[in-house]
């Protein structure tokens, strides 16, 4: 396990991406707390990147030798031991380590096992811009139906608007998606034949995929702006934009949600995780030639130069992910730079 | 709307009284939630044995594909059709609901129990455990477990087990987080401090004293998480790295529909519904446990 490695020779460190109190806060600059801030998440996000690649190299080296896999049933003793020596299994285990976060580093996991003759990168390399497209799309499906459905409840919070507001966004926090996924394929698909099945193609392929997937995290994002603009709404310079006689249309919509954004932001990092799970089923829905099903496909031929790619990744990509939401926090909201953690 | 709900139009119309009480009950009690949990989710699992009118595994290839009682070519010893192995639907459902009930309370206690104990610990020891801890709370926020869930299912058997612990390992440390940023604050209250006088060891501080602050926001946060716990296994389940196919989980009976969408619906709909009614109860019940008892907690 990864956690001897965990922590060497830091100072008291403000804590995970957040939740931290206590500590007192110094007299700094802003530039000197915001470098501070920087550099001690950078070293954290290097930490998480470094456990993330032992748990996938020593998983992998558990499952029982790769040699297993690679090699024919009816190899040789000999042949065995080429194949080790040809895929550097021979090695002890940390010079293997070494060599497997060299080449991760150069983006390089090695050829893929299951289809000759490509490397896993270049597999991996084709399925990410597509799965990015799908999420990308249902990251603004989400939006879409998010900041409108939170602004207004928060506006006529407790009215019969709000009740069908969060209902709309509880049903879908509740659907799974894969199977709304269905649905919505039995529906516009099959019965009103509106949309194509399944596949990659133009527009009208995204549309179901998306929106089964969108809607999904409709729920939260919808929850911290309604929240949020609940927040801003009682404050005071509202009020004065109010004295001052702003129409109320840009009250709300300028003046308040422009400061109730900044709380559904650090969301992104959140969605993305749940995004990809949702990704993975919904792919193998809708036939999507992307990460999922690669991956689906990987683990079930045991080609694991490319599962071992796509978590790699799949993890980089979170962790920079929340690096930039928790560094445009700190950058938003002093109070995260001084330790004193979020909201 | 104001006019509707405005006590004065409410007296004017007979019996409308009666509605507002009952309004205001419903309002006030999560009465629907639970009662479509207890009718969805807690009696077929309880009592399955009792309630199914059929075996969940053994088919009747006799009575294949049959679409539900109410519609054409329906039969009513087959209420919500049957599979193409001539299984019920409804017998696959309610032990399907015993399949989701025991996957979900196992994964949240194992979750739980081992995220609460590691938030207690880097939250009141803090120093190396608070680090090593958090710093693994990170790389598990990090890793797309929906993938190493997949390896770990080929890893090893597939079934009840393997699908806990995959949950469990996705669960844990969004309690030893929440928790843990409790216990700093509690930490440095009197009463932790007197108990320090007083002669009490860091054991029993911990689990005497500051377990028991920290217990309702563990508990509500178990209760919103049942709703997605329950979809993560169907997630799984549909992928084929849950609960493997003979038995019934309402996952599995969603994929095992998926190809037979155009000509037979309720192989996939029915269960999905199933799934959609759960979750969405608990999530109005965990809404609802929140503000009961502790509406600070709304962040969660």
């Amino acid at each position: 396990m990864p956690q001897s490695r965990g922590a060497e020779g830091q100072d008291p460190l403000p804590g995970a991406g957040g939740s931290q109190q206590g500590r007192p806060a110094k007299q700094v600059t802003k530039n000197d707390s915001m470098q501070r801030y920087i550099i001690i998440r950078l070293f954290q996000a290097v930490l998480a990147l470094i456990g993330v690649s032992i748990i996938v190299f020593t998983l992998v080296r558990i499952t029982g030798s790769p040699i297993d896999v690679l090699a024919p049933a009816d190899a040789t003793e000999e042949d065995l031991r080429r194949v080790a020596a040809l895929w550097g299994f021979d090695k002890p285990l940390w010079e293997q380590y070494v060599l497997f976060v060299g080449n991760a580093l150069q983006l390089d996991f090695g050829p893929s096992i299951k289809f000759q003759g490509q490397s896993a990168m270049s597999l991996i390399g084709n399925a990410i811009p597509n799965s990015l497209q799908l999420a990308g799309f249902a990251m603004f499906v989400s939006v879409v139906m998010a900041v409108p459905i939170g602004v207004i409840s928060a506006v006529k919070k407790g009215t019969p608007i709000d009740m069908i507001g969060k209902l709309v966004a509880l049903l879908g926090q509740s659907l799974p998606p894969f199977w709304l996924g269905i649905v919505l394929i039995w529906i516009f698909s099959v019965n009103l034949g509106w949309l194509p099945v399944s596949g990659k193609g133009g527009f009208t392929h995204i549309i179901l995929p998306g929106v089964a997937l969108g809607w999904f995290s409709v729920a939260a994002f919808m929850r911290l702006t309604r929240s949020a603009m609940l927040n801003v709404l009682d404050s005071e310079y509202v009020k004065f934009a109010r004295i001052k006689g702003t129409p109320e249309w840009r009250v709300i919509w300028k003046h308040a949600l422009k400061n109730a954004a900044i709380p559904p932001l650090t969301l992104f990092g959140i969605i993305a995780g749940i995004m990809v799970t949702g990704v993975v089923t919904l792919e193998t829905v809708f036939a999507w030639p992307g990460i999922g099903q690669l991956a689906l496909t990987s683990v079930n031929a045991r080609d694991y130069s490319v599962v071992q790619g796509l978590v790699i990744l799949i993890s980089a990509m979170f962790i920079t992910i929340n690096l930039v939401v928790d560094i445009l926090y700190a950058y938003i909201d002093p109070r995260v730079r001084y330790g004193g953690g979020r909201g | 709307m104001a006019v509707a709900t405005s006590p004065a139009a409410i007296a004017r119309i007979p019996g409308a009284r009666i509605v507002g009480w009952v309004w205001t009950f419903l309002r006030r009690y999560p009465v629907i939630p639970v009662a479509v949990l207890l009718i969805v989710l807690v009696i077929p699992a309880l009592f399955a044995e009792l309630i199914a009118p059929h075996d969940p595994i053994d088919g009747n290839l006799r009575a294949r594909l049959l679409p539900p009682a109410w519609t054409d070519g329906g039969d009513w010893s087959y209420p919500l059709g049957s599979d193409r192995q001539g299984r019920d639907i409804l017998s696959r459902m309610i032990f399907g609901a015993r399949t989701a009930a025991l996957v979900s309370l196992a994964a949240l206690a194992v979750g739980g129990i081992i995220g609460s104990v590691l938030g207690l610990v880097a939250g009141y020891f803090g120093s190396w455990w608070d680090h090593i801890i958090m710093r693994l709370v990170d790389i598990n926020l990090s890793l797309p477990l929906i993938l190493l869930a997949l390896v770990l299912v080929v890893l090893f058997e597939p079934g009840t087990a393997t699908t806990v612990a995959v949950v469990a390992l996705l669960l844990w440390s969004r309690y030893a987080r929440q928790v843990r940023a409790e216990v700093l604050t509690l930490k440095e209250m009197d009463f932790v401090a007197r108990a320090r006088v007083a002669g009490a060891s860091n054991l029993r501080i911990v689990f005497r004293h500051i377990l028991p602050n920290v217990f309702n926001t563990i508990i509500v946060l178990a209760t919103l998480q049942v709703g997605n716990v329950i979809l993560l296994e169907a997630s799984l389940s549909f992928l084929g790295a849950g609960i493997p196919p003979p038995d019934p989980a309402w996952g599995v009976m969603v994929a095992e529909g998926r190809d037979f969408i155009v000509t037979s619906w309720w192989l996939s709909v029915i269960p999905g519904l199933a799934i959609m009614f759960t979750v969405l109860s608990m999530n109005l019940l965990g809404d609802w446990l929140r503000d009961y008892l502790d509406p600070r907690l709304r962040q969660l």
